[in-house]
């Protein structure tokens, strides 16, 4: 399975809940498969979507869900230990972990190679670190929202992208889309 | 009142609720009074574009948050700033401590300093110097002024306005 795969197979989880997603391909795939006001693209910016989603979850107390990659949370590594020592229960981080920097052409990252982000989310202090292959994503990421722990899961995945096409929609409807949905 | 409590007091008075920060020698006095104010959610942030992430998401969550942290972070940070912050018009006060201006001790802050201003000026970022102790007066103006134009705004707050550290 390769990301893109993954996002279909968790779209009606996701559907439900507010969703900060990772700049690039990520965001386009999902805008593709099931464009929702819940949904917080990210245009620009590479590697704060676990930052911006543990504000948000902070802030009020819907659930949120970071979808991130392993070559963004390379870029913001600090982010583990803030999530690690502010636990936030109602927050979700997913990496889908395809091990490389997916919409720059596919480059590997480190995670795909010595490091493991499971292992470095666990030395951070981070409590409930999963990883689990990609057809699992489903049942664990279900088990994290009924859980109601802080949880980060690393979903380990193949690389490659499908082709889709840019988000078009201005970043101000995008946040102001979003916020309106945080509200309600 | 002292300029710390003056500082944390119209944060307050201005309803910013969500404070992330990293550390300034400068800025010790009001981090800690931060920390200790039962109003401000404190978030210590390890990077200073982490930290706007994650005022970004306070914003969208219904906060009103604010950063403090040095100029040096400017450098760190343009990209945020333009991709994140001012893409998406979120208001965001940033309390900056303006190291290597009169004063400092340490020489390598200078090669900062020379370019802090030129930088927010290239960025459209409001900027406001506090040099003496009365500029604080101004902090309770600027903050209502980056909610109310949702921009992020700079505040350089300099070694004389401090008095030394």
């Amino acid at each position: 399975m390769v990301r893109s795969d993954v996002l279909k197979e968790i779209a009606s989880i996701l559907r439900d809940q507010l969703v900060v997603c990772n700049i690039g391909l990520p965001s386009q795939e999902l805008h593709l498969i099931d464009d929702q006001p819940t949904n917080f693209y990210m245009l620009g910016t590479m590697g704060l979507a676990s930052s911006i989603g543990l504000g948000l979850a902070m802030a009020q107390p819907k659930k949120v869900i970071s979808i991130d990659g392993d070559g963004s949370v390379l870029t913001n590594f600090g982010t583990l230990p803030t999530i690690a020592n502010n636990t936030t229960d109602n927050f979700i981080l997913l990496i889908i972990d395809n091990g490389s920097y997916g919409s720059t052409g596919d480059q590997p990252t480190y995670a795909g190679q010595k490091t493991s982000l499971t292992a470095v989310a666990k030395a951070c202090g981070c409590d409930n670190v999963i990883e689990c292959d990609a057809a699992d994503t489903g049942k664990v990421l279900q088990e994290a929202l009924d859980g109601d722990k802080m949880t980060i899961i690393v979903c380990k995945c193949e690389s490659g992208n499908v082709k889709v096409p840019v988000i078009t929609m201005d970043p101000v409807t995008i946040r102001d889309r979003f916020m309106g949905a945080v509200k309600s | 009142m002292s300029v710390n409590e003056k500082i944390v007091s119209d944060l307050v008075a201005n309803n910013v609720n969500f404070v992330t920060t990293v550390p300034c020698k400068q800025l010790a006095g009001v981090i800690d009074l931060i920390e200790k104010s039962p109003d401000l959610k404190h978030v210590p942030s390890n990077k200073e574009d982490e930290g706007m992430g994650l005022c970004a998401g306070a914003f969208m969550g219904g906060m009103r948050p604010a950063i403090i942290m040095q100029n040096t972070a400017i450098g760190v940070t343009i990209n945020t700033l333009v991709t994140l912050t001012q893409y998406y018009r979120m208001p965001l006060p940033m309390l900056i401590s303006y190291r290597g201006e009169l004063g400092e001790p340490v020489a390598c802050q200078v090669e900062m300093a020379v370019h802090t201003k030129a930088l927010l000026a290239q960025l459209h970022i409001p900027t406001y110097h506090f040099h003496k102790e009365e500029d604080v007066e101004e902090l309770d103006a600027i903050l209502k002024h980056s909610f109310m134009c949702n921009k992020p705004v700079a505040i350089l707050t300099d070694a004389s306005f401090w008095k030394g550290y």
